[in-house]
């Protein structure tokens, strides 16, 4: 307890400069909350995304990004709303464009660059016309894995779902604060589920924080992760106050300080090793879980390794200034049932 | 001692062998099959369809792998891709033999090779979701306020031609928003109309508006009435998307309601994004044509066979045109005239409801203003006759009904004859979808390609492991027997929590993969929590047996609060998220459970079957205990 004020003003200073950043700089929010589409393409030879940039501006999208994804012959395409274009036609003008400009660029035939374009079209064709395939489609189309681009995924979001999910996206955070404030103040005292709270969304801020600096994307997935990493961490505050719950119960003369500092230092190595196994999948994730899952794991990484400081150093030190005293736990006609009492 | 009552141990050996039975037919991998369901509304899977099949595997001499039948779809198994062809080919005849005018749709599909006993007892692998399995997703926002501005349109059609029929005379009748506005000179007028459209349209609440030189009625849908014109344009979207998806060939397509006004369509194995849009976002229409000749009832007019069977032999009247239809049970030729009546835009509502008279179930029709009044002219002069009813959908025209008109019709009729109130339901929907379907825009849309679904699966599958992998070595280094102990009942939990992940047929997704990988790093928690207690009751001295008993009991209340806070995050996360995030918080909840029984009661066992049974056990392998750190801690403590 010594050093709690040290680690509080720390705490306030990076608090501060996340809190700082969020403000000006803001998330660079994924496609799922703002709206808009995004296409990943898998060339078989690593394309020049300059001439991927020229293609898409010309057809009109000022804001649009397009960017490698993973490995260099993967690309990934950002492209706003437009108002007026629908999502159908949108992915297929834009897959239409750059099938003609690896086309173009390979001089090679359009249909050896898309197969997969052409036969959805002829075979459509042909249902339509209730003749066999073979009879519309051209000879030798080559086979989807032969092909120069394959359309790999294409997500679309609305701008209105974007903003909905948004602000359940919100909800979910202040529910979720809320639903923990009130097992704490049920569980323990209320001044313990303040101390938590605290401690674990000034965890929730830096994550946010790492994500504005660095303008990483802000998706669903890493939401889930924020949200995932609010109960986690949790965790810890509740495993040393249950500690401070017993030694209060324990050491009846020892000063509150005291019991704090026992409390901590007795769950210290157990705070550790769990953070540390849950860190060695979570690293296992980042390494091998693609792009897909990296933010994800990112955002779970940068929550675990604050989780252990918070939880123990922040959250503490809040229920010491909020002036816990013994008899706020230790109650004396339920003592004897309570979970955690002396044998 | 540490002893378990024999019923705990049952209760941790059922909880096993029912995980790895439900866990099985995840490692059985699939096998293709064909899957048939229907595509038109008016037939339905039977014992005759079963019979066609069997008969045709028969013939051909093909030998199936087991045959899986729900009312909606046949499944047949086979053991090899060749026949699978073979027989969709040999199906495809025997099923759809006018190939222009399909009955059946016949998809080629993939199910899971496990054991016929193990699918009868429901044991069948984990659902995958679409970024796990590739296809498409979209989410669709259905315009409800279009389809009760449609009503009300419907309604002031209808109370325009009454008004005009009981010679009440208004100065303008029109649509202001969500509301019917009737003007009129004077109050009388006013009055005696109120007291009509109440009787007509019950489904408006009135209230008058008075002003010195205009009186007005203003009509609002009812909240009931505005309830069921929703739920029915609803219905209707999701019923039209139904069929339209069955004629993609999908073998697993989801179609249901999400939210107030909104509907997923989830096809899996679909790539071609176009196509499928283009599919769902057709319409259809209908229309009402008089029947010239007909072989059915000799009651009705036009009753002649003769004519009809020169038809069929190409003998084709002018100006008339030959249509199969169904007419309950059996099909019919009906020769129609080309001449159409009514189109489905003047349709404003039907549904199924039962007769005053009889109380047999029927299909009450309702037409707007202009619809009334052209039925009453045809009507006029052709009762005993048919009337056909068509929808036609991709520029294919099938018959749905065709009653013999009874009386002179208006704007309200009733079709009868349906068999079951299903029968009538059916009929309604149908009708409605050439003529009521809302406006659908796609508002939410996810492809994934199959290769990149299948890369998935392994990324997740491999970081899993490996993270897995790294945390046994280092519990098993750290608090070794202990260790192995934690590290088995971790196994046991990932196998729990597959198990129901199976059971519940509960869609996984990549974040969903994420989620076992997290659950099991976060499970750890409550295996390390026991093993430090246990340390710790060692370090101050107390035998092995009394430390492992009192670890566990004092760990428990610890476990259960830090997980209950996890659970709280992961059910908001349900409740809240959506696609992807809801497939993680399945996952994490569900991990939580999982991982609570299998640290607590599982090791317990496990603790207990090694050592609880020891009459003298002097030390535990729970790795290295600092003996004399502890207790500097503890004197400082106690000052």
């Amino acid at each position: 307890m010594r050093h709690a004020l040290i680690f509080n003003v720390i705490s306030v200073i990076t608090f501060l400069i996340a809190v700082g950043s969020l403000a000006t700089r803001g998330l660079h929010l994924g496609v799922d909350f703002t709206g808009g589409t995004v296409m990943e393409v898998n060339y078989a030879q690593a394309p020049d995304l300059n001439k991927i940039r020229d293609v898409i501006s010309k057809m009109g999208f000022v804001d649009a990004a397009v960017q490698n994804y993973g490995t260099s012959r993967d690309v990934l395409m950002r492209l706003p709303v437009k108002p007026g274009v629908t999502s159908a036609k949108l992915s297929e003008q834009v897959l239409d464009e750059i099938c003609k400009a690896e086309a173009g660029n390979r001089s090679t035939a359009y249909n050896d660059v898309c197969p997969q374009v052409v036969r959805s079209r002829c075979e459509a064709e042909a249902k339509d016309k209730n003749l066999p395939a073979k009879d519309i489609c051209p000879a030798g189309l080559k086979k989807d894995e032969e092909a120069a681009l394959t359309l790999r995924r294409v997500e679309f979001v609305g701008p209105q779902v974007g903003k909905e999910l948004v602000e359940n996206g919100a909800l979910a955070l202040l529910f979720v604060s809320l639903g923990i404030v009130a097992y704490l103040a049920l569980r323990f005292e209320w001044k313990f589920g303040v101390a938590a709270i605290v401690a674990n969304l000034h965890d929730v801020v830096i994550i946010l924080g790492f994500f504005s600096i660095f303008q990483w994307e802000f998706s669903l997935s890493v939401l889930a992760a924020v949200l995932a990493i609010l109960g986690y961490s949790v965790n810890e505050s509740v495993v040393v106050f249950d500690r401070i719950r017993e030694n209060f119960r324990k050491m009846r003369r020892a000063s509150v300080t005291t019991v704090i500092d026992n409390a901590i230092t007795r769950t210290m190595s157990r705070t550790i090793i769990t953070h540390f196994s849950t860190q060695l999948m979570v690293t296992s994730m980042l390494i091998f879980g693609g792009e897909t899952l990296h933010y994800f794991a990112l955002a779970l990484t940068i929550g675990i390794l604050f989780g252990i400081y918070s939880s123990v150093l922040v959250a503490s030190p809040i229920v010491m200034w909020l002036r816990v005293t013994r008899e706020d736990l230790v109650k004396p006609e339920k003592k004897a049932t309570d979970i955690g009492a002396p044998i | 001692m540490n002893r378990y009552p024999l019923g705990a141990y049952l209760l941790v050996a059922f909880a096993l062998v029912a995980s790895v039975l439900y866990t099985a037919p995840n490692f059985f991998g699939e096998v293709p099959a064909v899957q048939i369901s229907v595509l038109k509304p008016t037939v339905k899977i039977d014992a005759g369809v079963m019979g066609i099949v069997e008969q045709t595997l028969k013939t051909n001499l093909l030998t199936s792998d087991g045959v899986f039948t729900d009312p909606d779809s046949i499944k047949i198994r086979f053991k090899d891709t060749d026949s699978q062809l073979k027989a969709r080919d040999a199906l495809e005849r025997a099923l759809n033999p006018a190939s222009d005018n399909p009955s059946f749709i016949l998809a080629l599909n993939l199910i899971s090779d496990s054991p016929k006993w193990l699918s009868s007892i429901g044991a069948l692998p984990m659902y995958l979701g679409l970024d796990l399995r590739g296809g498409i997703h979209f989410l669709l926002q259905v315009d409800l306020q279009a389809a009760l501005g449609k009503r009300l349109d419907g309604q002031a059609g209808f109370i325009r031609n009454s008004l005009r029929d009981k010679k009440i005379s208004y100065s303008g009748i029109a649509r202001d928003g969500m509301s019917l506005v009737v003007k009129f000179r004077d109050a009388a007028m006013r009055d005696k109309a109120q007291r009509e459209i109440e009787t007509i349209a019950p489904d408006l609440q009135l209230r008058t508006v008075d002003e010195t030189t205009e009186f007005r009625i203003i009509g609002t849908l009812s909240l009931q009435a505005q309830k069921d014109t929703q739920k029915s344009a609803l219905d209707q979207n999701i019923t039209t998307l139904r069929n339209r998806v069955n004629e993609l060939g999908v073998a697993e397509p989801i179609i249901q309601q999400q939210g107030a006004d909104r509907i997923v369509v989830q096809l899996p194995g679909v790539q071609d994004t176009a196509r499928a849009k283009d599919i769902l976002g057709r319409t259809a229409s209908l229309e009402v044509r008089l029947v010239e000749a007909h072989a059915g009832d000799p009651g009705s007019r036009d009753y002649d066979p003769q004519k009809i069977e020169a038809a069929l032999k190409g003998n084709i009247p002018f100006g008339m045109e030959l249509f199969s239809g169904r007419q309950g049970e059996r099909s019919e030729t009906l020769l129609l005239s080309k001449n159409v009546l009514l189109t489905g835009e003047r349709l404003t509502n039907a549904a199924p409801t039962f007769d005053q008279q009889d109380h047999r179930p029927v299909v009450s029709i309702e037409l707007d203003g202009q619809g009334a009044r052209i039925m009453r002219d045809v009507t006029r002069d052709a009762v005993r006759r048919r009337m056909a009813i068509l929808l036609i959908e991709k520029g294919r025209p099938e018959v749905i009904t065709a009653p013999t008109i009874q009386s002179e019709l208006g704007g309200r009729f009733q079709i009868t004859g349906s068999r079951s109130t299903r029968e009538a339901s059916d009929l309604a929907l149908l009708l409605r979808a050439g003529a009521l379907a809302a406006p659908m825009d796609i508002v939410e849309e996810r492809t994934v390609g199959p290769s990149l679904g299948a890369e998935n699966i392994k990324i997740g599958f491999h970081s899993t492991w490996i993270g897995f992998a790294l945390i046994s070595a280092f519990m098993i280094s750290y608090y070794g027997v202990f260790g192995v102990i934690s590290v088995v009942a971790l196994a046991i939990n990932v196998l729990f929590l597959v198990a129901l992940l199976s059971m519940l047929q509960a869609t996984l997704t990549l974040p969903g993969m994420a989620g076992i990988a997290l659950t099991v790093g976060m499970a750890i928690d409550a295996n390390v929590l026991i093993n430090e207690r246990i340390r710790e009751e060692l370090r101050n001295g107390n035998s092995p047996q009394a430390s492992i008993h009192a670890g566990y009991e004092r760990a428990f209340g610890t476990i259960i609060d830090s997980n209950i806070t996890t659970l709280i995050a992961g059910v908001m996360l349900f409740l809240l998220g959506s696609g992807p995030v809801k497939g993680f918080a399945v996952v994490l909840c569900l991990g939580i459970l999982t991982s609570v029984f299998s640290a607590v009661m599982v090791s317990r066992s496990i603790v207990n079957l090694y050592y609880g049974n020891r009459r003298k056990l002097d030390r535990v392998s729970i790795g290295q205990i600092w003996q004399a750190g502890a207790e500097r801690r503890e004197g400082a403590a106690k000052q």
